[in-house]
């Protein structure tokens, strides 16, 4: 077994063993509809988490994605309310914008050799500020086709609702697994990651391997902009703040490494829904305050970087003593 | 000839680097690569793999003039390297490695069953059945340096280049990645070898080719070749001190100065006594991972001793952290001269101040004209080889960064000072001139612990052979005992021989 595959088992442990507690006290939530609202309710996160877990295996980082969210939601409401196009048109611009946008912080990072940290801190900026510029009030959605797509849903046994969201919340995840594990492309995020010097001579096309990368976190924050539209019914700037912070949390409570080079792509997936069944069994026990969330996010974050560390430490002592 | 390089040139700012050397390589031959540092072995190779572009000259590979761009391009074309330092990525798993940037693929996706049996063919090859999906960073060095040949013949298959592919490997692995070399060899690849290890060099290879001062000097078979001559033209002089292993002489009976008793710390070192007279060398030998870094550690503070005291003829003395040890007049000179012993990107002058200036405590600075007294001073009596004293350290060569590390300690005038592997890394002159150091500081007075993984050079430099095994001080060799027979015998007395 590969030491660095354990932090994916120890999330996956985790998760289990919180449902399962959860399941004892209120036995309510192993039912169809807590799954459903599960993924509905986390599909927007889910899914820029698809991209931020790319960056961060690079050995980067997006702090732009909330922002451009938010600016995903007032662009729709905006576009939709005053220039009278489908939403499907309106989704390719966004969708084209945003991957622009991504493409655009990416080709600064390679050119200018600039920390990706303040580069997408800047893109963070900017996009809070023209979702500003748009609208500075909560813009509603109004569109036929929109409220097709807020009630799409289909039954599972059980009566739970397995929304339109959630489910293209899973399909990015599978199309994220591709990426990652499955073509060249991954592999390169992953050699990236893993030492740039070596990547390098190694033939990974580092300027282009990062453009892909950030235009791909862009796109999926483009998109996750449309499903929280579609989840909110509504475009609003000072929405999501911070969820670049609370996908980072996801990416390494899902265990991959915030250094780069190393993580799964399904680990991200738990580490949603693990940060959403906390969220659910608040909502449940009625009595706790919502703050118990970020504090019980807090606490997994840390014992998972002292997780890494340790078995980073682990692994060396394994090196040496192999090597005496 | 498989590789034919015919007056090749390559000027720097200031230096010639290469002036018209020659240099064929047959297929099915390991040719050994030698030089002092500077003498454009790393170059030549630059050269040849497309880092540098040349001024002059041409390269021809199979009768086919060639100009790579880069390594990617000379990969292809058919040079392939292999550095020191591990290039392949410890992160991802061995077929990941093997075969990055061709993995075999279906429908446009990676094939993991192929990928996987493609990878264990190619390490068959090289007798080498592993878990390829395993991290190569879980694997030992000579593993991953076995991985990084076979990606290397497995991309190139003409032309191999070994840069100091032993380094940090020990002896066992040496062999097992000779063993491979010499597979490759008889399968008709031609070999380029480079390294600091005579030993390897004359186990290895089949021909010599001696570059000095960015010039060819000669090209031998190794077979017919005599050690000496070989230094001789690597030095391009007569050999006096560098290689001469006089027994120490014994200087009579000196008041102790430092007792160490029952220093040991569990799962690091077992407990051991040692006594250090003034002016005297002590030396530690022993095989890689046998406790001799550790030692030093235990007694310079950096780890903490579980058991034990250390006394001066004043009384007990505190060494459980290196602060402490360094105003209880300790020095330490540690193995890994570019992570622990210099700050790269500071000047020489501001390498050698640090110390003292931290003793002083940055409140009150070393005057500048005092730092440059002090530098100059330095720069002057090591002889450390710059154009000034505000060049930045990393730009210098390894053995003048051992004498700036040196020269840190020495502004410190400590009573003790201990150097591990103090000329690890450095080239035959640079070498003689550390041994050289040695001597000086002994006769002023200053006792010295030397660790060394190079036994001659301990015969050289010590006064008494401490000799560790497994974590523990075996044995100790006085006077007319030190010998290379002797150190070897107590090294190997159950355990397994050093090749």
């Amino acid at each position: 077994m590969n030491t660095r595959a354990l932090p994916l088992y120890v999330t996956i442990a985790i998760f289990v063993l919180a449902w399962v507690i959860c399941a004892i006290q209120f036995p309510a939530m192993f039912s169809t509809r807590v799954i459903g609202n599960l993924l509905t309710d986390n599909a927007y996160l889910g899914i820029v988490a698809v991209g931020m877990t790319l960056v961060i295996l690079s050995g980067g980082i997006d702090l732009s994605v909330g922002s451009v969210i938010a600016f995903s939601g007032v662009f729709i409401a905006v576009m939709l309310r005053d220039m009278g196009l489908h939403p499907l048109v309106v989704f390719a611009m966004l969708l084209m914008i945003s991957t622009a946008f991504g493409a655009g912080m990416g080709f600064l990072i390679d050119r200018l050799a600039m920390p990706a940290f303040i580069v997408t801190l800047a893109g963070m900026f900017l996009a809070r500020g023209a979702a500003y510029l748009l609208s500075i009030e909560s813009v509603p959605i109004q569109h036929p086709f929109f409220q097709t797509l807020q009630g799409a849903y289909w039954l599972m046994p059980g009566r739970g609702r397995l929304t339109l969201i959630g489910v293209l919340m899973l399909l990015v995840f599978v199309l994220g697994m591709i990426v990652a594990h499955k073509t060249r492309f991954g592999t390169s995020v992953y050699a990236l990651g893993g030492g740039e010097a070596t990547a390098r001579l190694m033939g990974v096309r580092q300027g282009r391997t990062t453009v892909l990368v950030y235009a791909f976190s862009g796109a999926m924050a483009g998109l996750s902009g449309i499903v929280f539209a579609i989840y909110t019914g509504s475009g609003y700037s000072l929405a999501t703040v911070g969820t670049e912070l609370t996908a980072i949390a996801a990416v390494v409570i899902g265990g991959t490494l915030l250094t780069g080079g190393a993580g799964y792509m399904f680990g991200t997936l738990i580490g949603v829904l693990t940060m959403g069944l906390i969220q659910t069994y608040i909502v449940f026990d009625g009595t706790l305050s919502s703050w118990w969330t970020k504090i019980v996010i807090g606490i997994l974050l840390l014992s998972f970087i002292l997780l890494q560390k340790l078995l980073l430490k682990l692994s060396q002592a394994r090196l040496a003593g192999g090597h005496a | 000839m498989l590789l034919s390089i015919r007056s090749l040139s390559k000027s720097f700012p200031g230096t010639r680097a290469l002036d018209g050397v020659h240099f064929d390589l047959r297929a099915g031959e390991v040719h050994a690569l030698l030089g002092e540092n500077g003498a454009g072995k790393s170059t030549l190779i630059k050269c040849l793999t497309g880092a540098y572009a040349r001024d002059e000259g041409t390269i021809k590979l199979d009768g086919v003039p060639i100009n790579p761009q880069s390594t990617v391009e000379a990969q292809e074309l058919g040079i392939g390297t292999v550095y020191q330092e591990v290039n392949l990525l410890p992160n991802l798993t061995v077929a990941q490695n093997l075969l990055f940037g061709r993995e075999p693929r279906r429908l446009g996706l990676i094939h993991a069953r192929a990928m996987r049996s493609e990878a264990r063919a190619m390490l068959r090859r090289y007798g080498l059945d592993i878990d390829v999906d395993r991290d190569l960073g879980s694997y030992s060095v000579a593993i991953q340096q076995i991985v990084a040949i076979a990606r290397a013949v497995a991309l190139s298959g003409k032309v191999l280049i070994l840069d100091e592919p032993t380094a940090s490997l020990d002896a066992r692995e040496v062999e097992m990645v000779f063993d491979v070399v010499r597979g490759l060899r008889d399968d008709g690849l031609g070999i380029i070898f480079v390294s600091h290890f005579l030993d390897q060099v004359f186990d290895l290879t089949d021909s010599v080719t001696v570059l000095r001062n960015g010039r060819h000097i000669t090209t031998e078979e190794t077979a017919a070749l005599d050690r000496v001559r070989l230094i001789e033209h690597m030095l391009g002089r007569a050999l006096e001190d560098a290689v001469s292993h006089h027994a120490p002489a014994i200087r009579g009976a000196r008041p102790d100065m430092l007792h160490f008793t029952g220093m040991g710390r569990r799962g690091m070192i077992e407990p051991f006594d040692l006594t250090v007279g003034k002016g005297e060398v002590v030396g530690l030998a022993g095989l890689l991972g046998s406790g001799r870094t550790e030692t030093a550690e235990l007694l310079f503070g950096i780890r903490s001793a579980h058991t034990g005291e250390a006394r001066d003829m004043a009384g007990r003395i505190d060494i459980t952290s290196p602060r402490a040890a360094i105003a209880a007049g300790f020095g330490f000179a540690p193995e890994d001269r570019k992570t622990d012993g210099i700050v790269a990107d500071l000047t020489i002058r501001e390498n050698i101040i640090l110390g003292l200036q931290a003793r002083r405590g940055w409140t009150r600075p070393i005057p500048r004209a005092e730092q440059n007294r002090l530098a100059d001073d330095y720069i002057r009596r090591l002889d450390i080889r710059t154009s000034g004293r505000e060049k930045r350290i990393g730009e210098l060569s390894g053995g003048n960064q051992q004498k700036v590390v040196l020269a840190r300690w020495l502004a410190m005038n400590p009573r003790f000072l201990i150097l591990d592997e103090p000329t690890r890394g450095i080239d035959v002159g640079a070498h003689a001139e550390i041994l050289r150091l040695i001597h000086e500081l002994v006769e002023a007075g200053m006792s010295l612990l030397v660790i060394s993984s190079e036994i001659d050079e301990l015969i050289a430099v010590s006064d008494r052979v401490i000799v560790l095994r497994d974590r523990r001080h075996v044995a100790e060799l006085g006077g007319a005992e030190i010998s290379g027979e002797t150190i070897m015998r107590a090294i190997a007395d159950t355990g397994e021989r050093r090749i």
